[in-house]
This record gives C-alpha cells, structure tokens and sequence, in this order.
C-alpha cells in the first residue's frame, strides 16, 4: 500500500508520514524490484511534490514538500541500487551491517585490535597469500625496485577477487528470490525463522562482498602508491 | 499588480545577464545602452558614485583602484582560501579584517563584501528589467555554477537579497543551459553540458525524458576559467617587456589593465584567425608589440584547458556512462568559442558539440525558462520539472578528524540525511557538531561549512540523550539542518556559526533598498569628517596664536588668516561638505607659512602636524595595484 502523498478530496500536498521507502512507493517489500516501474513513479511523483511546484504556495506546503520531496529522491536513490535496496531491507528488518568504512579497516589495522569483520572461511588463504605479496610490494616500492613477477601475481589476484565480488552479486540476487517467495507466503519459507534465517544469509553475502570490496581498495591502493 | 515578472539572472564571472520569457521563448533583457551583456565590473567614479557595468569597464584602466572586476571568485570565501587569487587579480583587501571575517574588498576608500559587490550588479540588472517592463522586478532565479559549495551558494542568496530580490532558486548553470537548449526538442536522450566561463567550469551530464531535466551526475572546479588563460597571458607579457623592455610594470594598475585588455582581444581574436598582435603603450612611451600564432597560444593554454578533463571522466563514472552512450554535448561559456577547447570536448565525448546556441546567453535564458517555471509555466514549459543533485558530498567531523560522509555527491536534491548523537559527560547540555562538504576522507581537507551548536539539551546521564540531527539539502543545494532530543522530544535550538558567510542579521544591515540610501550615508559621513576636522584645525590656530611666531606674520597674512578662519566657522555647521573641505585647505594653506615659523623656531610644537592636512605626511599616493605580488618564474 502506498503511503498517503496527497489529500483524498482536494489533492494538495500532505505532511509526510514515517513509512519505509518500500510503503512510500506503494511496492511491497520484496528486492526484486521492476526498476523501470520505479522510476516511472518516481518521475510521476517528483512532478506533484517537486518545491518548484510549491514557489508560490504557503509555507506549510512548501515545506512539506520539501521534506517529501527529499523523502522521495532519498527513497528512489536507495531502492534503485540493488546492494543498496538490500542493505535497506536488512535495516528495516532490524538486522545490522558490520562496520566496513575504510575508517574501521584503517583503526582496527592501526591499533592491533580485533574486528568484528572476521576472514571469510572461503577466502582465507587467497587473503593470506594476497597480504603477503602487499606487504612484500610495499618493502620493495619504500627501497626502489621493481619485480614485474610480484605484480603480476597481485594482478591475477585483483582479478579473481573482481570476479567473486561480482558473483557474490548473483548470489545475493539467489536470495532474493527465497525472500520474495517468503514474502508471498506462498512457500514453506513463511515462518518468521524462515525469514530470519534468509536475511541471515543475505547478511551474511553483504558482509563478504563488502570484505571483498575493502581488498580491492587496498589492492589499488597498494599498487598506486 | 496585473503581472508578477519573475527573471532570470545569469551573475557571471565576467559579464551577466537579466533574461525572461517572452511568450514561448526566452529573451534577454537589454540595458539602457542597447548591450545584452553587463560587464560584472563595479566602479567608484569622480564623484564617488557607483557604477556598473559597462560605464565601470574604463575605470579598470583608468583608476584601476577604485574598480573591481571577476569578484565572483570571491563569494562565499575565507582570506586563506584565495592567496592564489590575490596573486592574480588586483583585489585590495580592507586593511582591517579580521580573522574569520567575511572578506571585504577596498574600491576606492570604500570597503565592500563580495555578496555586496554582487548586489551592485544584480541591482543594475533588476534596473534594467524594470526598465524595460516599466514595472517594479522583486523575484529572480539566479544561476551559479554546479561546483558550487554550499557557502558560495548562500553568499549569492544573501547577493540577491541585498539588491532587494526575492531569490526564488538558485539554479545551477549547466542544467539552466539544459533547460535552454531541451526546450524546443522535446526530445529523450542523455546530454552532456560542458561549461567553460570566465572564472568556473562546470561539467553535467543529464537524462532528458518527457521533460523531466534528470542530472545523473555533476563535477567541476570553481577556480577554471578564461580568467585562468588571461592572466597566464598577462604573466608572459609582464615578463617581456621586464625583459626585452628592461621595465617593471607590475606596480601599475593602469599598465595591467591595458595589458590585460589588449591579451583578451588577442584571445578572442585566435578562435578565428591564425594570429594576432598585441600592442599596448606602456607608461614613459614605450610600446609593447608581440605577434602570437594559435601554435604558439594553443600550447600555452593546454594545461589550463587540460585541468577540464578530470572532472568530464570522473562525472561519466559517476553517472555510470561511457562516451557513447551520450547523445549531445552542449557548449556554454565565453571559453568554448576557443577552437581548442572544442577539439578537447571532441575527443572526451567522441561527438562534435552542438554550437547552435550562443554561448554567452544560454545560461540566462534556460535561467529565465526556470523562472517561467517557477511562475507557474506556460503551454511549452508546463511539462518541464528539473531534477538538479548535489555536487559535493556532505560529511561530520567525527573523532580523530575523519569525514564521515553522510549525503554523497550526485544524490537528487532535496536530499536529506538523518544522524543521531549523545552527550560525552553527565549534565552535558551543548553538542557541537561541524559539517564539512568534499570528498576528502580527513576533515581537515574538506570545507568547512558550520559549526552547529545544539543548544538546550536536557541534563541526563552521559551517553543517556538521543539528540536526531536531520540535515537535508534544498533544491537550492543549500543546507538546512534541525535536531531535536528524543528522550524529552525537546526541539534542541541550534546555534549556526557560518565558517564563511554573512549573519542574517548582517545582510539586514545591507539592505535597506541597497545602496541608495548608502550613497546619503556616506555624503553624512563625509560632512561629519570634515567638520571633525575643522575643529581640529580651529583648535590647533587658537593655540598657534599665543605662539610667538603668530607675530612673525605680516599684518596681511594675520589678516588673510583671520578672514579663512571666519569662514571656516560659518560653514563647518552647514551640510555643505564641499564647502567646508574648501575652506580647510584654505585655511590650512594659509597657515602653512606658520606652521613652518613655528617648527623652525622650535619654540613649540603645538601645531606641528596639524595645521597641515597631516594624511597627506604619513601616507604616500596607495600604490594602486598589488599585481607585484605575482611570481613570474
């Protein structure tokens, strides 16, 4: 059901309710998402609550445009992204993501201490191996030289570790099926530990390719410095 | 009123223009010198009036001391924020800033805030519209370039508003020009509009669909322009003629400005000829010829024009496009018209741009095509809705200095993020919070826009207030920021501390229909002086009179003294300021010769320096042009 932008009789603006951004587009919330729907509504909805529409209205209703208004771009901006429409549901789910800002890496490097992110058991020896050849890298650029067999190495490992970062988006996309169906109802997934396992499992997909994700960004890093 | 006339202002760098719609199209509006654009140049004249405009070009040569150009490039700054600029253009800062002040340019004896001097041309242009409709002009939409932070945004807001406008929109330029060349097509597709002013670039790339005008993604530099390519011509001239011509002309404001205006014209003329010369009279005489082929200037500029390329490759990234999936570019900006900088956007972009739309007007008129919007539309603009984004990301300042970005760059406008913050020790009942604007990771390295105090915070236990901080960006890309404790739902007051920019308070101050009643203001102000003065002097003769050189003096020069001093005192309590300056340098005139008696004899010293129009003993003539400050390697 989509929330109430308008009034019923008159339709003017309405001050904005706190929905999700699901319920603000009037979609249920399921992740696999018609996007050319979206933004249809999307342009349909900007035109009625866009401030330009409201420069010579009252004040009240230009300010809830305003805050509706942002409402809808922060909405479409979210649900368009597919990672980003996951990470939402998770949120709105009442699950949390692991911290995984560069900050977070860099302070948990800087001071020894454990993060929670923990190596996924997958990845562990492609990581190790991967933190050698960096640090080996980091030696050899701080004195000068220059070994074409070592980047080439860290090259081949870029490459996998963009390829599983792109895979990991097919396996998210697997369970957003598994969720969708839950949502429907029409399956054995309908109970609430159903539920709960699937978004375990997305979390679980959303913390690797963010893993994945930060060891690109050193591997850049690395090799740009 | 039968009609409400919104405008459409383009505030440039160089020169602006006031446009609006004219029934389905948009036109724009002449001054009173037939010229569509004004020069966005403000001068003191003889008689200390304003003026703007073309009328100012000639003080820039003349007295380029009392006249100001490109300050556009100073809204919405700190001091530290334009060293390089004072290097390059003559800008006389007041010898009186402050630290954390907003910065205030000397014309002639007057100081002046750039939103100030803004003003001065957003009135001239209202002047003009109001002229031409015959009808009071109180609403604008004002462009400004995307790459705009949001302090430079707010000192055009607070321009607007001293000149008496009521700023409907900021609009930023690129997507103004959209709107311009989008409105006839009625066409889908995505364009890409490269912007290349006097003093900004700006890139955007937008989605046309139905008439909805979609920017997917926006970058730039708000320090790029012709102005960049002036003054590295006019660094080369200097170095000749210090060179071949064994002269330093750096000092002279008049010889800058000959020189700057004769490598302009020599600019503009390379975008359509193979040379051109240059042939300035320099002071004492001499000449200054150079003859420039467009080899020879085309290699001097490509690192200017070079610095365009990041900001095109970084917007097409972040609109998720490669060069083939855009199916336009527009060109807008003086600077556009240089063969080069066509080339350029050829190879970025794998398409020749369209040119059909004179680049000097496009912006004011997609800006008067807003306005028309804005107003309510017409039959051809009711369709049309712009979707403008953010150009830089906002952030705060948390521990250890770090950004932690909480609206990126490119996200639609209005935009709005929501952060939730606690207190650090029991009782604490103020949180500070500073917002920055950039892409940097460290804060030290991003703009600072505020420093937000919330104020009022109940008294609890540390840690205990849930204080829900909502910023959000208007579609003017300026920031709005609320908070409100959660725990007792009290709305928490927020003191803001502009890091660059006027109090509301101050532009109040500006106002009061600008600056007419600021040209009474300082006549009073002169008058009051003087008279000050007056006294002074009068004081410094009563004394000098029991001075024993006061009978040194010729019964004719006691005379002629005593008749200058009467006079004196029937017109200092007048209004009549030229009458009492008149008669202080008579009087001062004809006491010198007993001041000097005085000084000579030693015998006192009571006049000493004051019988004497004493600004003129310790300053010398303001050397006019701090241009030497430049570095010419």
């Amino acid at each position: 059901m989509r929330a109430v932008h308008f009034c019923g009789s008159c339709g003017k603006v309405q001050p904005p309710v706190p929905v999700d951004y699901f319920t603000f587009f009037g979609f249920p919330r399921k992740l696999n998402l018609d996007t050319a729907a979206l933004e249809k509504e999307f342009y349909a909805l900007s035109r009625r609550l866009h401030p330009d529409v409201f420069v010579q209205a009252n004040s009240e209703e230009r300010a809830w445009s305003l805050e509706q208004s942002s409402m809808l771009n922060d909405a479409y901006r979210t649900l368009k992204d597919p990672v980003k429409r996951s990470e939402y549901l998770l949120r709105i789910e009442g699950v949390e993501l692991e911290e995984q800002s560069k900050q977070a890496t860099d302070k948990a490097r800087a001071t020894g201490e454990l993060k929670k992110q923990v190596v996924p058991p997958d990845l562990l020896e492609e990581v190790f191996e991967l933190n050698m050849h960096l640090e080996e890298l980091r030696v050899q650029k701080k004195i000068g030289e220059d070994d074409p067999a070592l980047l080439e190495e860290i090259g081949k490992a870029k490459l996998s570790l963009e390829e599983k970062y792109d895979a990991l988006l097919n396996e998210l996309k697997t369970q957003w099926h598994e969720w969708d169906k839950s949502v429907d109802g029409r399956t054995e997934y309908g109970t609430e530990e159903d539920r709960r396992k699937i978004l375990g499992r997305m979390l679980d997909v959303l913390n690797r390719r963010n893993y994945v994700r930060n060891l690109v960004r050193d591997v850049n890093e690395a090799l740009e410095n | 009123m039968a009609t409400d006339y919104i405008v459409g202002i383009d505030l440039g760098t160089t020169n602006s223009l006031v446009a609006y719609m004219q029934g389905d199209s948009p036109v724009v509006i002449p001054g009173e010198d037939g010229l569509n654009l004004v020069p966005s140049v403000v001068a003191l004249d003889e008689k200390n009036k304003i003026v703007v405009g073309n009328a100012a070009r000639r003080y820039l040569i003349e007295t380029s001391e009392r006249a100001v150009y490109s300050v556009k490039r100073l809204m919405g700054r700190g001091v530290e924020d334009i060293q390089d600029e004072l290097k390059l253009f003559p800008f006389q800062l007041a010898e009186d800033l402050q630290e954390g002040e907003v910065l205030r340019i000397k014309i002639g004896e007057r100081t002046y805030t750039p939103p100030e001097i803004s003003a001065l041309v957003l009135r001239q242009l209202k002047r003009n519209a109001e002229r031409f409709f015959g009808a009071p002009v109180t609403q604008a939409v004002i462009t400004v370039p995307a790459y705009f932070n949001d302090a430079q945004r707010q000192a055009t807001k607070d321009a607007g508003r001293i000149a008496g406008l009521n700023v409907l929109r900021l609009v930023n330029e690129p997507t103004a020009a959209s709107l311009a060349y989008g409105l006839d097509k009625k066409k889908n597709g995505t364009i890409v509009v490269y912007d290349l002013g006097g003093g900004t670039f700006d890139i955007s790339i937008l989605k046309l669909h139905d008439g909805i005008f979609e920017v997917l993604a926006t970058n730039g530099d708000t320090h790029l322009g012709g102005d960049d390519i002036d003054n590295l011509l006019i660094a080369i001239a200097l170095d000749d003629i210090r060179g071949e011509l064994e002269l330093d002309v750096r000092r002279s404001g008049e010889a800058v400005q000959r020189i700057r205006k004769a490598v302009i014209e020599a600019k503009i003329a390379l975008s359509s000829q193979p040379t051109a010369k240059l042939d300035v009279d320099l002071p004492g005489g001499k000449k200054y010829q150079r003859e420039i082929t467009l080899e020879v200037f085309e290699q001097m500029i490509q690192p200017i024009i070079d610095r365009t390329v990041g900001p095109c490759k970084q917007a097409l990234k972040d609109a998720g496009l490669r060069p083939e999936q855009i199916d336009e570019v527009v060109l807008v900006g003086g600077s556009t018209r240089i063969p080069k900088v066509r080339r350029l956007v050829l190879d970025l972009f794998k398409r020749a741009p369209h040119t059909d739309l004179n680049p000097d007007e496009v912006v004011a008129l997609g800006a008067a095509v807003q306005a028309n919007i804005l107003g309510g539309g017409s039959e051809i603009t009711k369709e049309m809705l712009l979707l403008d984004v953010t150009p830089l990301s906002l952030g705060i300042e948390v521990a250890g200095g770090v950004t932690d970005k909480i609206i990126l760059r490119n996200s639609t406008v209005p935009a709005s993020a929501t952060q939730y913050y606690t207190t650090q020790v029991d009782g604490q009942i103020n949180v500070a919070i500073h917002v920055l604007q950039g892409e940097r990771e460290l804060a030290r390295d991003c703009r600072s826009l505020a420093r937000f105090d919330l104020k009022g915070v109940p008294p609890m236990l540390a840690g205990l207030a849930r204080i829900e901080v909502k910023f959000l960006i208007d579609a003017n890309g300026i920031l709005r920021v609320s908070a409100r404790e959660q725990r007792s739902g009290k709305e928490a007051e927020i003191d803001v501390q502009p890091t660059y920019g006027l109090t509301d308070e101050q532009v109040e101050n500006m106002l009061l229909e600008s600056f007419d009643y600021a040209e009474e203001d300082f006549r009073q102000r002169q008058v009051i002086e003087a008279r000050r003065e007056a006294d002074t002097i009068l004081t410094a003769l009563a004394k000098g009179k029991n001075n024993p050189a006061w009978q040194e003096l010729t019964t004719d020069e006691r005379r002629n003294v005593e008749t200058l001093k009467k006079a004196l005192v029937e017109v200092k309590d007048g209004d009549d300021y030229h009458a009492i300056r008149g008669s202080i340098d008579a009087l001062n005139e004809a006491t010198l010769r007993l001041a000097e008696l005085m000084m000579n004899t030693a015998v006192s010293t009571a006049l000493k320096g004051k019988a004497m129009d004493d600004t003129d003993i310790d300053e010398g003539p303001q050397a006019g042009h701090p241009m030497a400050k430049a570095d010419f390697e």
